[in-house]
């Protein structure tokens, strides 16, 4: 569904919607992964993120990302000078994820390293601020950054689902969508769970008290 | 949001409204906010687009690559030409300043996208100025210009690398035009004259940039998208009216962008970019950055 509110917008830092402000909310979501600026990042180009980025600014909108501006924020300029600055080892390389048209053009596979947590994932950039991201450690995932959204891995136990939404339903928050993936049957759950309300803090806790929960993340809405 | 421009004409038509009436009510249905809401961001935008004028023009603003920058000011205090003192240079000089804002990455309202931020700004706020035209009916006009970016986005493509350059200032001459005609009253049947009016002058245009960068010719296709735009208007409220119906302009101009070549399509393969100037400009600058 288009919205006007789409077409009049985003507000943004130039020059390019897929290959700047895109960019930057991939790098957003890379820094919710690790719950904060990461200590460390590889960030790997892919197609025309690789062949134009640097015209376009990709590296400095994925960098501003990781550092928490927004694709409206003016730092983005800065952000390599700014990562320096913090002495931040955030490394970039060129290569291909896969065949075209499998894999977007513009995409980018961001290993980011925090504290004691360390988390890979590719994601695409679809041209007017519209992002993609399609697998996360491994998994095949499908968020768009366009709700407020939960990711988790959970032992594949009877009933978890249940628990799961008994927690957010407890919070008041109301679950747009949820997909399910496991590589294989018995083996870990991958669940992205989309959420109407920002869930507050307490809820990210509850869910990780549960036993059979491995980890779970809070990736805060980019887009709209 | 409507997926017609037809639709919405016969029911603003139907209720004795604006177009933007009936786009601000389906959008706070399907989005699930209030009118008023919606509105205040449009008005957020609109504070956005002025400030980027302003910003460029300045004069002091340079591209990543140095390709672009500080033509709005020559318009603005350069020799005169014979659309000196005409609302047509000030709307020129304004989607050049805008757009060099782009091209500098400074903070521009990406309508449709980034590529063609600076058609809409130009001829909304260039004709505002001159007709003096309050902020209201300003926030009225970029909701008309919303709904008709979505139609296009819905039939044909917003996106230079799916459509080229007639998706991205094409579409933004379109909706330029069909907002400005509102704004000046036109009625919706005159915004849809406007819409096909200035798309099909866009039809067939290519997206080719040096290097790829939203820069060359991107800067200069936002003034003659926004010229476009203008004579679209100036013939719509005339009473001139085109024949094909705005929604099969646009549908005409998904099918051209379908069969559009790659080269044309923002990959810097083919037009202006790979002319001997074009590629020899690309890679002098590419080096540039990289040493920056």
């Amino acid at each position: 569904m288009v919205s006007i509110l789409d077409i009049i917008g985003p507000v943004m830092v130039g020059p390019s919607s897929s290959h700047t402000a895109g960019a930057c909310r991939l790098g957003l979501i890379a820094r919710d992964l690790v719950a904060g600026t990461p200590q460390s990042a590889l960030i790997e180009l892919h197609g025309s993120f690789a062949r134009t980025g640097e015209g376009h600014g990709t590296d400095k909108a994925i960098v501003g990302g990781l550092l928490g501006f927004r694709p409206d924020d003016e730092r983005l300029r800065d952000a390599l000078t700014i990562m320096e600055k913090e002495g931040l080892p955030y490394r970039f390389e060129k290569t291909t994820l896969g065949p075209e048209p499998e894999v977007h053009p513009n995409s980018v596979r961001i290993t980011v390293e925090r504290e004691h947590r360390k988390h890979v994932m590719v994601g695409a950039s679809l041209g007017a601020g519209r992002i993609k991201v399609s697998q996360i450690d491994g998994y095949p995932v499908e968020v768009d950054g366009s709700s407020h959204t939960i990711v988790l891995v959970a032992e594949d136990i009877k009933g978890s689902i249940a628990r799961i939404a008994g927690i957010l339903s407890d919070d008041g928050v109301n679950i747009a969508t949820l997909r399910l993936t496991r590589k294989h049957r018995g083996g870990d759950a991958f669940m992205v769970i989309e959420v109407d309300e920002r869930p507050a803090d307490s809820v990210g806790a509850d869910l990780k008290a549960l036993p059979w929960v491995r980890w779970s993340h809070r990736i805060d809405k980019v887009g709209g | 949001m409507y997926t017609a421009l037809h639709d919405a004409i016969r029911d603003a038509e139907a209720r004795g409204v604006t177009l933007a009436t009936v786009a601000l009510e389906i959008e706070s249905r399907d989005q699930g906010r209030s009118v008023e809401d919606i509105r205040s961001a449009l008005g957020r935008a609109l504070a956005v687009m002025r400030h980027a004028v302003e910003q460029g023009l300045t004069g002091d603003l340079r591209s990543a690559s140095g390709l672009v920058g500080g033509d709005a000011a020559k318009l603005r205090t350069g020799p005169a030409g014979p659309l000196a003192g005409t609302v047509f240079r000030d709307v020129l000089m304004r989607a050049l300043a805008v757009q060099e804002v782009n091209a500098a990455m400074g903070v521009i309202v990406a309508a449709p996208t980034a590529g063609g931020a600076g058609v809409l700004p130009a001829v909304l706020l260039g004709i505002a100025q001159k007709e003096k035209v309050d902020d209201t009916r300003l926030v009225d006009a970029l909701a008309t210009a919303g709904l008709i970016g979505a139609v296009v986005a819905h039939r044909a493509s917003l996106s230079g690398a799916e459509g080229g350059c007639q998706a991205e200032t094409g579409a933004a001459a379109g909706m330029a035009a069909g907002a400005a005609t509102e704004m000046l009253g036109g009625s919706p049947a005159q915004v849809g004259h406007a819409v096909a009016l200035a798309q099909q002058g866009t039809l067939g245009l290519v997206c080719d940039p040096l290097g790829g960068l939203v820069e060359l010719p991107c800067v200069f296709r936002n003034a003659t998208g926004a010229a476009i735009a203008l004579a679209a208007v100036e013939m719509a409220m005339a009473g001139v009216e085109f024949a094909i119906p705005a929604d099969e302009v646009i549908d005409t101009m998904g099918e051209i962008g379908r069969e559009m070549d790659v080269r044309y399509r923002e990959t810097a393969g083919g037009g202006l970019a790979a002319t001997p100037t074009g590629r020899r400009l690309a890679k002098d600058r590419l080096t540039q950055i990289k040493r920056a």
